[in-house]
């Protein structure tokens, strides 16, 4: 018997594009929510023409940062500049039980699509905005994307070497803003399974991605520190860092942060003469060591893979990793392959291609990750099967360049 | 505590929250939404309590402000699981519970006698949560992973840093046990939503390192063009000319990010910038009449790559952060300061947002500033309720309510059960 989805039965007008709002529909998708996605062929989710594209070759339904984070969604090829454009795309806010958008704070509004006008068309719409700095504020038009806002949101501060500039975590912020509007639809239809209710959700990629400052905020407030970057450096583990293997950039991490780890380590590196004497034998004397501990640390680790040494350390109880490449994480790695983590596509346009599964699987009703949509693949399905339309009505839209 | 409130998104769930570090945010998150969460430490406290920072550096359980962050809106108890006695109110929680988050070993709270299957029995629509490393099964599932080692086996560390030196990770407490977290309260929320329609709960298998690998747009260019990231990609190319044309400059007192980007991208976001670099003088002619769509970082010459840079870093070592951010606001020019706390804590637009949240610690005699709700809503915003628990605070209330008394909860505590 094939298992209940989750999210069966739960439709979702999905007018996000690029990252954050395609992933937070994604995890819909995947736990068997419907999700039409509703993009402009003159102005397509901007994912589709940025970023990598299957052997060099551009194409909207070619790119790489689309076709992992759209999966199993229907799409329509809707022109949301026409005025027939918003009344079609209202249809399905009718037929919808989420709508989802990712426009800077304001724009919703202005395209005759804001809150207001949808509660019109159904009062328990569930509608959640996830722009870069909210609805409203002194710096609402503020241009932002993932690049940027990773800095504002102080975690590129946090990052690299004490004595360099911060390192680059690239679009780092996309990744976090997901969680929250997840976490918001899912609550938001519980309540409204109980109460009857809709709401509209306004979310903040910058407000989110602060979430995750939350402890070092609280030492400015209290304790007037400003964090800094440290490295791989931990309070409460050494040695605890990044070490060189062998081969051409290759790197392991290993974490002690106990005794017993220390000795198992100790043992593991074949009890070498340096790790009893004074300055290593204890937390103490190697937290005040720590340059000379990373030199001695990797002295051995030069000598395996990193594969080996994870291996090793795992084996005894002390904690280390290889530092992944994304082909290792692709092709090697064998828990992600025990996890199905990659799930292996085949699209019509790119061929053979990898999405990732969601990162929690439930027992019962388990994800099913399907193939990204070409643009407006699904625009006679959803305008017939969801919307109702007659042949003469879909004909008369595309003639008048409303559906693409 | 106790009676029905409907006023919330989840204010008719509870949740029992055996986590520690791995997923303590599962459950703040629930709590914030309006669940009633019930925070289960071992007697004497969670480990998580040791770490830091620390309310004025003072090492103590009960004032990690690591701690205080992460389990805002929940209620604590104590309560040994181990024990025969623990195991048996644990299983009287559950009865009225609709969520177990838990973080222990794979296997552990089965050998307890507590995993999944055995809780099914007690309690059908009770679900369970599990947040571990690796998963609960595989090549993988008995290893360890800290932080550092989450981190690197998900692939996000090694692109990170610069070219010279290690791979680096963020530093601080673990972002990677954040997004477990958070990802453990999806999976509750999709499993209830289950639950609704079928009566059943079911049981949630969170991989920490799978939270980690999410957090990369790169596998899918490894996929369509076989290209990887590396360190040192503060460049915007390999193009050796272009070497001072990156993406983060200094400033005044810090750091700014400004990609000067060419192409259809470089018409439409120099211009704020060059105009904003006129008023105040500083803008070259060269700089005024330069077709941005031609600037490519792959062909720029050394020449061409100085004339735009010198003038760019002149204008922004001119200037502090503060003053870069409110120009980028009035002119609409896509740049950001590299902010530390103290800059996010003076945000005029967090402000106006009523982001911040005055909690009140009376047992330090002080109220603190936290971030607040993670979204407005017009109905039912998450917010924070209360600060953290203390260790076993809300016993007494807790136990009381499943019906022991006064002196058999005495008992219990002289037994190390609670």
């Amino acid at each position: 018997m094939v298992p209940r989805k989750a999210l069966d039965g739960v439709k979702v007008a999905d007018f996000s594009w690029s990252l954050v709002g395609p992933i937070s529909t994604k995890v819909l998708s995947d736990y068997g929510a419907q999700v039409v996605k509703i993009e402009g062929r003159g102005k397509p989710d901007i994912s589709r023409i940025t970023g990598s594209f299957k052997d060099g070759i551009t194409g909207l339904d070619r790119a790489g940062r689309f076709i992992p984070y759209n999966t199993g969604k229907l799409s329509v090829a809707l022109n949301l500049a026409h005025p027939k454009g918003i009344v079609v795309a209202k249809r399905f806010v009718a037929w919808a039980d989420v709508v989802v958008e990712t426009f800077a704070g304001g724009v919703i509004d202005r395209m005759g699509l804001g809150y207001e006008e949808l509660r019109k068309i159904k009062p328990n719409i569930i509608m959640l905005s996830s722009s870069t700095m909210g609805q409203d504020g002194p710096h609402r038009d503020l241009p932002t994307f993932g690049a940027q806002l990773v800095a504002l949101a102080g975690l590129t501060h946090i990052t690299g070497w004490p004595d360099r500039p911060p390192a680059n975590l690239e679009v780092y912020t996309d990744f976090i803003a997901p969680h929250f509007n997840v976490l918001a639809i899912l609550a938001a239809l519980d309540y409204r399974r109980r109460t009857g209710r809709g709401q509209y959700l306004d979310l903040a990629q910058y407000e989110n991605a602060v979430h995750f400052m939350a402890p070092l905020l609280l030492d400015r407030v209290v304790n007037e520190r400003v964090a800094g970057r440290m490295g791989n450096y931990y309070p409460s583990a050494s040695p605890h860092g990044a070490y060189r293997c062998r081969g051409e950039d290759r790197w392991c991490v290993i974490a002690v942060f106990t005794d017993t780890e220390w000795q198992s380590f100790c043992k593991v590196i074949g009890n070498p003469a340096w790790t009893r004497e004074s300055e290593f034998a204890t937390f103490l004397a190697r937290k005040e060591k720590e340059k000379e501990l990373d030199e001695l640390v990797e002295q051995w680790t030069i000598k395996y893979s990193p594969e080996e040494v994870m291996s090793m350390m795992q084996e005894v109880g002390v904690p280390a990793g290889v530092v992944e490449t994304v082909e290792d994480l692709l092709e090697r790695d064998p828990q992600l392959k025990h996890r199905h983590f990659h799930r292996e596509l085949e699209h019509p346009e790119v061929g053979k291609y990898r999405a990732p599964e969601p990162s929690f699987v439930l027992s019962k009703s388990p994800p099913e990750v399907r193939r990204a949509p070409l643009l407006g693949e699904h625009n006679e399905y959803a305008l017939k099967q969801i919307l109702s339309m007659s042949d003469e009505e879909i004909a008369e839209l595309v003639i008048e360049g409303v559906i693409e | 505590m106790t009676q029905q409130k409907i006023s919330d998104m989840l204010s008719p769930y509870r949740v029992l929250d055996l986590a520690d570090e791995e997923g303590l945010l599962c459950g703040k998150l629930l709590g914030d939404l309006g669940a009633d969460v019930i925070k289960i430490e071992r007697p004497g406290g969670d480990s998580a309590r040791n770490v830091g920072p620390f309310y004025h550096d003072e090492v103590h359980p009960e004032k990690s402000l690591f701690w205080f962050a992460l389990n805002t809106s929940k209620r604590g108890i104590t309560l040994n699981i181990e024990k025969t006695d623990g195991k048996e109110i644990f299983k009287r929680l559950v009865k009225s519970a609709d969520f177990v988050i838990e973080s222990f070993p794979p296997g552990h709270m089965d050998k307890l006698g507590l995993g999944y299957s055995a809780l099914e029995k007690i309690n059908p629509r009770i679900i369970v949560v599990s947040i571990t490393p690796f998963g609960q099964t595989g090549p993988y599932r008995d290893y360890r992973a800290p932080d550092i080692v989450a981190w690197a086996t998900g692939g996000r560390m090694y692109p990170v840093g610069d070219a010279d030196r290690p791979p680096v990770r963020i530093s601080h407490y673990s972002q990677a046990y954040l997004h477990a977290g958070a990802e453990a309260a999806a999976g509750a929320l999709v499993a209830l939503h289950y639950r609704e329609t079928t009566g059943e709960g079911q049981h949630v298998d969170v991989s920490v390192q799978a939270c980690v690998a999410q957090l990369l747009w790169a596998t899918s260019d490894w996929d369509m063009i076989h290209m990887m990231p590396r360190r040192g990609s503060l460049r915007m190319s390999d193009n050796p000319a272009a070497a001072r044309l990156l993406t983060m400059w200094p400033c005044k007192d810090g750091y700014i990010v400004w990609l000067p980007w060419g192409g259809p991208q470089g018409r439409m976001y120099w211009p704020p910038l060059v105009k904003w670099m006129d008023e105040e003088g500083m803008a070259t002619d060269f700089l005024k009449e330069f077709d941005w769509g031609t600037l490519s970082h792959q062909t720029v010459t050394g020449e061409l790559a100085d004339a735009i840079v010198e003038p760019t870093a002149k204008f922004f070592m001119a200037h502090t952060r503060a003053e870069l951010l409110k120009g980028a606001v009035k002119h609409k020019a896509m740049l950001c300061p590299v902010a530390t706390t103290s800059d996010i804590l003076e945000s005029p637009q967090l402000a106006a947002r009523g982001f911040w949240t005055a909690v009140e610690h009376p047992e330090l005699g002080t109220t603190i500033t936290y971030p607040g709700a993670f979204a407005h809503s017009s109905a039912t915003p998450p917010r924070i309720r209360c600060r953290a628990p203390l260790i076993g605070e809300h016993n007494a209330e807790v136990y009381e309510e499943l019906g022991f008394s006064k002196q058999e909860i005495l008992i219990l505590k002289q037994a190390n059960v609670i």
